[in-house]
Order: structure tokens, then C-alpha cells, then sequence
């Protein structure tokens, strides 16, 4: 019984080992994701083109100028009149344009309404709204700046003092990684089980393993240990990348993590092992694995999109996606810490996926072909 | 493990059923699979051979009806009987990236064999298969004959009492096979009961007893010599013709009580209904010489007359196809040339200085083992890939570099019928019609005759994929000729294909090479290679014969070996090649 299992988890890995698309999988393409979120795409604006027309150059209005300038968000090009850099606005090329009135100084520190102008580029509502708040807080720093070097009262009446927690620096990098993670190990729980699983029927290597006399449990078992193990290597990769080349913090316990993430493959694989009970070539296995697993756990599992600004009824099928659970998790222990509050919930979450799936699987395999 | 009931039979089959949809896969078979013995299941594609085979390995269960294996239902007790039987599946069932020594060790463990007991018997069943000095290859790497000997080691780690090898021939090269049937002799000397699927019905006749199965029917069970001897005295060959022996195959499969015609090298075999009076060779304008003479029957003399009802209409004769006007300084000496062609991937030398001439009008076969070169030779003729070095033209001209209308003169139908199957038959015509720049009255003009030529009608409108084999296999034909080519180039038509559609295939090609049309042909079957003109035998990438299907065979010709089959031909030449090759390389070593 025990030799038989050893057995099966042995040929797989000799498989893993010497199949390069199952490497590239496990290991490549961790890596190959995680460069590409962690350096490329980014949630924040920096860098973004603006416009500021400055109608009458003053002492005060290079000032302003200045602050705009030295932002690390902004690259600023500067006009006399607004028509000059409406045309840019209309291309694309300028996110937004700041019009600073003639009689800038006048007006502010007498505390009348805000008198600078802003035209922001809406197309992009993410970017646009990144803009607007970047302006507003260039612009309330200035004035406080200005207030102080004339040692008069700033004159607005409340002043605003954000302070962020968890992600100080508000890098969506930090919380664009640890919900990579999840992505990663849906890709092997899912897609890497489900087609080696078709492989072996497309092979003929199913039926010649369904005659000799090992059972369903262990032909199951065979599959499931291997890639759980590879599951938790590429996690270890994953994890060691995310807190040591991109700075991820990672302020809950490690044991927790490794707990979470086990809980997760076991939804994961259990998916990856039933749509193999239901597609035996490896095209259709792909194809589901890629629709009903790795696109939800993209797109529904609240590691790009907020689940709470999604419709309502989208919100429900978001509790069908295990990699919901599962981002919460990581996102929790990566940047607050072990909050069991959070955690066991999407934990039992995960537990009654596993579950169902496993136990479909089961019901569905036997040592039949039909 | 339960003490088995004593009882005679391995296997016992009552009644069984089995349907998929709507189709009984398996219909009502009752048959007995006696120990120490070889059963063979023979029957055409779908006959229903390979599901009788995963019922009794109990990776199905029947419908109606009841299956013991050694005493044991493999429904119910589907643990004990894996532990009594020994199972092949088609394509071997083995981990490609595993190598020999891997695979063999998994199913070492999953059969229980024990550590003490494990290296005696790795050692007796790699040196019982040969595969000794592979031990570390991959097997993936393997060749097919080495692959199905593995597959057979496998299976046989469980010391079975009952072995289910499903088409283990399939693919496989003459030599490859002897081994596998002397391989499986030995094994019922020890008592095995073997149940062996096949296509061959060569392999029929080596089998101690056959259930000849089609359409899910048991149609015979017995030994093979008995469902031979139904035929005897029906059996005739018209020797000594003068004049085209495939007109005489045409008329003589017209002639009222002739049952089967086909080319049998230089002759026509012919089968005849029962009480019929053969025809006179001047019937059959064979030429003054021509004479009609009895020969042995043969098993698939037999199974041709039971499958085949004997007032079948006969096939319809092709009408004039059209054909592109073969330009007038081709030389028809040379419609094909292959000039000293080469080939290599990397390191591998797939095709070896290959060279030959293929004439107008004839058909010239390539024959060779799996993995010979033949498709790579044939897609270099093509145009398909270009030749390392040499050169291949097709009416003179080198498709490696001519233009469009160069390739306008060649069909190319290759092994996997290349139609789209979601499409409905006259939606591939129009399809196929479209690519090769017909439209119009011109398109639909075509599209008629072909409907017409290959009796498609009643399949218009159905999926490609939906269609009897027989039926692809026209419309495959159909679609690689639309444009009219004057060379047809055939890569493995009939693979898979079962005696009686492969005929039905071969009048068709028949038909055409008749008309003039030149045909190259690649195949492993051998009985196939006597309907060719001329043949070239490849192996390991070079070509080591060529000549007419007589003469390769008078190569063989010997005292002990009057009349020798082309398989024995083939075998021959392969191995006095090997064997030159050995020596060459001990003497340059």
C-alpha cells in the first residue's frame, strides 16, 4: 500500500523534473509574475505630465511652481496661456493642468476660495482621481508652507492630516505581491494538475495504471502529494522574493502563512483534480482550469479590484473563488499581522471549497474508464 | 487474496452488452478465453475489440451480462482480478519521460513485486525482451518495437494468468513483430492465456483461436484454420498476365460470384462464392498466356467472404477526374525525382541519400519501419520541408523553390486525413475548392463530380467527423485532388484502417493511377506494397532495395522458401542490411 503510493509520488516528480513545461509553470513563471508586478505595473502615478499655466510669474508663483516640480508625482511643463497646453490635455499628453491666477497671492492668504484652477483628464477615472489628489495635497502643503515663512496663521479653517496605516507609503506593490501569491498557486493547485491529469488519459498512461491493482485513494494521493509539496516550493519562492527583492513586509508569523497557504492548494488542487475527472485531454483541461480557476482567481478574488465596489451579485459568486479567502489571508498577514479574526473565517471558507471538490472527485473517480 | 474457484476457463463472457449513446459497442458476446492459449479478437475499426478488452480488465462494466476473469466478475472484484491479469493498453501505457529502468520499477511496485524478488526478475524480462543495454534510455526515446516490448514487460511484472494485449502490432514494423509473437509464445509454453487484438490478419492466423467481432457481434469464434478451410477450393489466382493487371482486378471483381479481387504482386487473387465456377482467363482479357489457378486459402480470404455480403453492389468506377494537363517537355520518365535527397534534425539523420524515379501512371510505394524517413522523404518531394542536401522535383521542377502553380500538380493527403471535422462534408469541398483558387461555375462544377465520383450524396450535409471511416477517407481523397493534380502524394492512407475499407481505398487509387494520374505511397502494411508498381524500402533513413513486389520477393527466393510473403522479403532485406552495417562499422572501428 505505502509502496505503491511511494511509488506514484516518485514517477511524478521524475516527470516534474524532466518535463520543461511543468518547471516553467512551478517555477518560471512565479518568477516571471512576480517581476512584473513587483517592478512593472504599479496602481500608483508617478511621473505623470502636467500642465500649469502661470499667467503672471511672481515670486509666489515660482514657489508654487517649485512645489509642483519637485513632487516626485508630477513632470511639469509650464505655459503662459492655457490655450497652449489644452491641445496636450486633448492628446493624452498631460494628465491634468493647473491654471495659477495672476493674483495668486492675494487671494489665498486672505483665505478666499481656492483660486487655482485644475483640469484633470477623466478618461482614466483611476489615474484622474490620483491626479486631483495629488494637486490638492501639492497645493494644501504649499500653503501651509507659505503661512509659516510669513509667520501668519494658515487661514483655512480645518486642515486635513491623513495618515495611512499598514502601507504608509500607500505602494500597491505591497499589496499587489502578496495577492500574486495566490494567483501562483492557483496556477499549480489548478492548471498544472489538472493537465498532467489529462496528460496521463491522453497518454494511455490512465487505463495501464487503472488495471494494475492500485487503488482510487492512492492513484488520488499520487497526484495530490507531489504538486502539494511543489505547491508549497513555489510559495517558499514566492514569498522569499516578495520580502527580500521587493521589500514586502511580512508582519504575520510565517507558521500561519504556511498553514493558509496548505488550506488553500488543498482547494486548489482538489479543483485542478476534479476538472480532471471531467476533461481528459489536455486542450479542454487547460481551457476549463484557465476559466473556472486561474481568470476568477485574477479578477474575483479582490487582488486587483475591490470585491466591495463590485455588484452585488458579482459579490456573491466571489464567494465561490477560493482565492478570495485566500488574498484576504495573505493580504492580512502580509501587512497587519496573525489576526485570527480575519483569517479563520477565510479559512473555513476554503475548508468547505476543498471539501466539495474533494469529495466530488472522489465520488466521480473510479477505477473505470466510463 | 481469495482462493480462486477451480475452473477450466480463464475467462467467461456471457451475454455481454455495452452501449455508448446510442451505438452497442459490444452486442450480446458470449464467448470462452481458454488458458495456454493465444485468442486473437480480429474485426474492422469499431468492431467493438478494444471495449471487450477493458471489460474483462474491468476498466468497464457491462450493461447486460456477466464477465468472469479467473473466477472473479471485474466489476465487483476489480481488485482480484488486477492482480491476475497483465493489461497493454494501445499506445503501450507507458511514461515517455521515464526511462526503461523507471517505468519498469513503477509498475514493479504497483503490481507488489517484491525488493528480493525484483532483480531476478528485472533481468529475466530485459533479457526476455531484449532491452538490456536500454536500461537508462528514456522511453519516450524508444523505438515502437522497443516500446511495445516494454509495455509487454510491464504488464508481465504481475505474473498474470491472463494477458490483455489491445493492438499490439499497431504501428509497429515487421521485425518488431516476429519478436512480439515469438515473445508471446514463450509465454503461453508457461501457461498464459493471451487475448490479443489486431488488425493484421496475418497475425489472425498465428493465434490458436479467434472471435472474429464486427459491429459489437461475435460473427466467428474458433480456430482460425477452420474459418480458412470455409473458404477452401473458392480460392484462385490468375497468374502469367498479359496487359495492366489492375484492369484485369477490375474486371474480374465485376464478374458475377467473384467475391474478392486484389493485386497480389504480378497476380490478381481472387475469392469466389460459394459454388461458383471460376472465371476464364479470356473473361478477364488477361492476355493469351493468363491462366486461372487454385491456391491456398487464407484467413483473410475467409474474413473477406464473411464480412462482405456477396451480391454487394460493386464499386462505383471513378469518371474521368479531372487532371492538369501535364506539360509536354516534362519527361514522364521522371514525373517524380528524388536526386541523392537528405535530411538532417540536429545530429539525426532522418533520410540518407535517398534516390529514386517514379514514372507516369505508376504507383510507387515507400515502405520502412516507423521512423524510417518515409514521411520526411515525401515531405521534401512536397515541398514541405527543404532537404539538407540533394534535391526533389516534381515534373522537373524543385517545389523547395517554384512558385504556387508548381504545387497546383500535386495532391497531398497525409496520415490524419487533415479535414476540418466541425464542418459539414460539402462545406470541406467548398473549403478545399476555395484554397486552391476555383470559383464559380468552375468550383461548383468540380464540387459535383467529386459528390459524384466518391458516392458522397448522402453525407452532404453531415460533420466530417460524424463520417464512417471509409467515407473520411474519400472525402479526404476528394479534397487532396479537386484542383486537378497529375502526382498524389499519400502518407500512410489506410493507417488504422481496417481489410475491407482498405480495399474499397485501393480500387479508388486503382481507379486514378489507371487514368494516368502518378501515385506515391508510404505504408507499413505489406500486403498493401504488393498493389504497388514499383517499391522503394527504406530503412534507418537510407534506401536499401527497390524493384517491382516480385522481384524484392525472388531476392528471398530459396530452397526452403518457395513462396515467400513480403513480409519475409522485407524482414530479409532489413536484417542483411543490419547485418552489412555491423560489419562495416566493426571493420572502421
Amino acid at each position: 500500500m505505502m509502496r505503491r503510493l511511494r511509488a506514484l509520488i516518485r514517477k511524478e516528480f521524475l516527470q516534474v523534473v524532466r518535463d520543461p513545461s511543468s518547471i516553467a509553470i512551478a517555477f518560471v513563471m512565479p518568477v516571471v509574475l512576480l517581476l512584473l508586478f513587483g517592478y512593472g505595473v504599479s496602481l500608483d502615478a508617478t511621473n505623470v505630465r502636467l500642465g500649469v499655466v502661470v499667467e503672471r510669474a511672481t515670486p509666489d508663483t515660482q514657489s508654487l511652481l517649485d512645489a509642483f516640480s519637485n513632487s516626485r508625482y508630477f513632470r511639469v511643463d509650464v505655459a503662459r496661456h492655457r490655450a497652449d497646453l489644452e491641445y496636450g490635455l486633448v492628446a493624452g499628453q498631460y494628465k491634468g493642468i493647473v491654471v495659477v491666477p495672476a493674483d495668486l497671492n492675494v487671494r489665498a492668504l486672505q483665505g478666499q476660495t481656492a483660486p487655482i484652477q485644475v483640469i484633470v483628464d477623466g478618461s482614466d477615472p483611476n489615474t484622474g482621481a490620483l491626479v486631483k489628489g495629488y494637486v490638492q495635497g501639492v497645493w494644501q502643503t504649499w500653503l501651509a508652507h507659505e503661512a509659516m515663512v510669513r509667520g501668519r496663521p494658515l487661514t483655512a479653517p480645518v486642515t486635513l492630516e491623513t495618515r495611512v496605516w499598514y502601507n504608509p507609503e500607500v505602494a500597491s506593490r505591497n499589496f499587489l505581491v502578496p495577492g500574486l501569491v495566490a494567483i501562483i498557486m492557483t496556477l499549480i493547485g489548478t492548471l498544472l494538475t489538472a493537465l498532467v491529469v489529462a496528460r496521463e488519459w491522453e497518454r494511455g498512461t490512465m487505463e495501464a495504471l487503472m488495471s494494475t491493482p492500485a487503488t482510487v485513494v492512492e492513484l488520488l494521493a499520487g497526484k495530490l502529494i507531489p504538486y502539494f509539496v511543489l505547491g508549497l516550493g513555489s510559495m517558499a519562492l514566492s514569498v522569499a522574493m516578495a520580502t527580500m527583492l521587493f521589500e514586502v513586509p511580512l508582519r504575520g508569523s510565517l507558521l500561519a502563512l504556511t498553514g493558509v497557504s496548505a488550506v488553500f492548494l488543498a482547494a486548489a488542487l482538489s479543483m485542478g483534480l476534479f476538472i480532471s475527472t471531467i476533461a481528459r485531454n489536455q486542450f479542454v483541461a487547460g481551457q476549463v482550469a484557465l476559466i473556472a480557476a486561474f481568470l476568477p482567481a485574477f479578477i474575483l478574488s479582490g487582488f486587483v479590484f475591490e470585491i466591495s465596489s463590485m455588484p452585488t451579485v458579482v459579490q456573491w459568486i466571489t464567494y465561490l473563488v477560493p482565492a478570495r479567502y485566500f488574498v484576504a489571508c495573505l493580504q492580512t498577514l502580509f501587512l497587519t499581522g496573525t489576526v485570527g479574526a480575519v483569517l479563520w473565517p477565510n479559512i473555513l471558507g476554503m475548508v468547505a471549497i476543498a471539501t466539495v471538490f474533494l469529495g466530488l472527485t472522489a465520488r466521480r473517480t473510479r477505477k473505470r474508464l466510463d | 487474496m481469495a482462493a480462486a474457484p477451480t475452473t477450466p476457463d480463464l475467462a467467461t463472457l456471457n451475454n455481454v452488452t455495452r452501449r455508448f449513446g446510442a451505438v452497442n459497442a459490444v452486442d450480446g458476446v458470449s464467448a470462452v478465453i481458454a488458458p495456454a492459449q493465444v485468442t486473437g479478437l480480429v474485426g474492422p475499426d469499431g468492431a467493438g475489440k478494444s471495449t471487450l478488452m477493458r471489460l474483462m480488465a474491468g476498466l468497464l462494466l457491462p450493461d447486460r451480462g456477466k464477465i468472469t476473469v479467473d473466477g472473479f466478475d471485474p466489476g465487483a472484484e476489480a481488485a482480484a482480478v488486477h492482480e491476475r491479469i497483465g493489461y497493454m493498453p494501445q499506445q503501450f501505457g507507458l511514461y515517455e519521460d521515464l526511462t526503461v529502468a523507471e517505468n519498469l520499477a513503477l509498475y514493479a511496485d504497483l503490481h507488489g513485486v517484491e525488493a528480493g524478488a525484483r532483480a531476478d526478475k528485472f533481468a529475466r524480462l530485459l533479457h526476455f525482451t531484449a532491452l538490456e543495454p536500454f536500461t537508462a534510455r528514456l522511453a519516450g526515446r524508444l523505438s515502437g518495437g522497443m516500446k511495445q516490448k516494454l509495455g509487454l514487460a510491464c504488464a508481465l511484472l504481475s505474473r498474470p494468468r491472463l494477458l490483455l494485449l489491445d493492438e499490439p502490432s499497431a504501428g509497429v514494423d515487421p521485425i518488431s513483430r516476429r519478436e512480439l509473437w515469438s515473445m508471446v509464445y514463450d509465454l503461453v509454453d508457461q501457461g498464459l492465456g493471451v487475448v490479443l487484438s489486431t488488425a493484421y490478419l496475418d497475425e489472425a492466423e498465428r493465434c490458436q483461436s479467434v472471435l472474429l467481432m464486427d459491429a459489437g457481434r461475435v460473427l466467428y469464434d474458433g480456430p482460425p484454420s477452420e474459418l480458412t478451410t470455409t473458404v477452401a477450393g473458392r480460392t484462385f489466382a490468375v497468374r502469367n498476365i498479359g496487359g495492366d493487371r489492375r484492369r484485369v482486378r477490375d474486371r474480374a471483381a465485376d464478374q458475377p460470384g467473384v467475391i474478392d479481387a486484389l493485386i497480389q504482386g504480378d497476380a490478381v487473387r481472387l475469392v469466389l462464392a460459394e459454388d461458383a465456377a471460376p472465371p476464364a482467363p479470356e473473361t478477364l482479357e488477361a492476355g493469351p498466356a493468363a491462366s486461372v489457378e487454385p491456391v491456398a486459402p487464407r484467413f483473410e480470404d475467409a474474413f473477406c467472404a464473411l464480412l462482405r455480403p456477396p451480391d454487394q453492389a460493386p464499386l462505383p468506377q471513378l469518371p474521368q477526374l479531372p487532371q492538369s494537363a501535364t506539360p509536354l517537355n516534362v519527361d514522364a520518365q521522371a514525373m517524380v525525382e528524388a536526386l541523392d535527397l537528405s535530411r538532417q534534425f540536429g545530429d539525426f539523420t532522418a533520410v540518407d541519400h535517398v534516390g529514386f524515379r517514379v514514372r507516369r501512371g505508376e504507383i510507387y510505394g515507400l515502405l520502412g519501419p516507423n521512423g524510417a524517413g518515409k514521411s520526411t522523404t515525401f515531405k521534401m518531394l512536397c515541398g514541405l520541408l527543404p532537404p539538407s542536401a540533394g534535391a526533389a522535383r516534381v515534373t522537373g521542377i524543385d517545389l523547395a523553390t517554384a512558385g504556387p502553380t508548381a504545387r497546383q500538380r500535386i495532391g497531398y493527403m497525409s496520415q490524419k486525413f487533415s479535414l476540418y471535422g466541425m464542418l459539414s462534408v460539402a462545406q470541406n469541398l467548398e473549403f478545399f475548392a476555395g484554397i486552391y483558387g476555383l470559383r464559380g461555375t468552375a468550383k461548383r462544377e468540380i464540387i459535383r463530380r467529386m459528390v459524384e465520383a466518391f458516392s458522397l450524396q448522402p453525407y452532404l450535409r453531415g460533420n466530417a467527423e460524424a463520417l464512417p471511416l471509409g467515407f473520411k477517407q474519400r472525402l479526404a481523397l476528394a479534397c487532396a485532388m479537386m484542383h486537378g493534380p497529375s502526382i498524389l502524394f499519400l502518407d500512410e492512407p489506410t493507417s488504422g484502417v481496417d481489410p475491407l475499407t482498405r480495399r474499397e481505398f485501393w480500387a479508388h487509387i486503382n481507379a486514378m493511377a489507371g487514368a494516368g494520374m502518378t501515385i506515391l505511397v508510404t505504408t507499413h502494411f505489406l500486403d498493401e506494397a504488393e498493389y504497388c508498381d514499383r517499391l522503394g524500402l527504406i530503412h534507418a533513413g537510407a534506401l536499401i532495395a527497390e524493384g517491382s513486389p516480385e522481384a524484392l520477393k525472388a531476392r528471398v527466393r530459396r530452397a526452403g522458401q518457395a513462396d515467400p510473403t513480403m513480409e519475409d522479403a522485407f524482414i530479409h532485406l532489413v536484417e542483411n542490411h543490419t547485418h552489412a552495417d555491423n560489419k562495416r562499422t566493426e571493420a572502421t572501428s
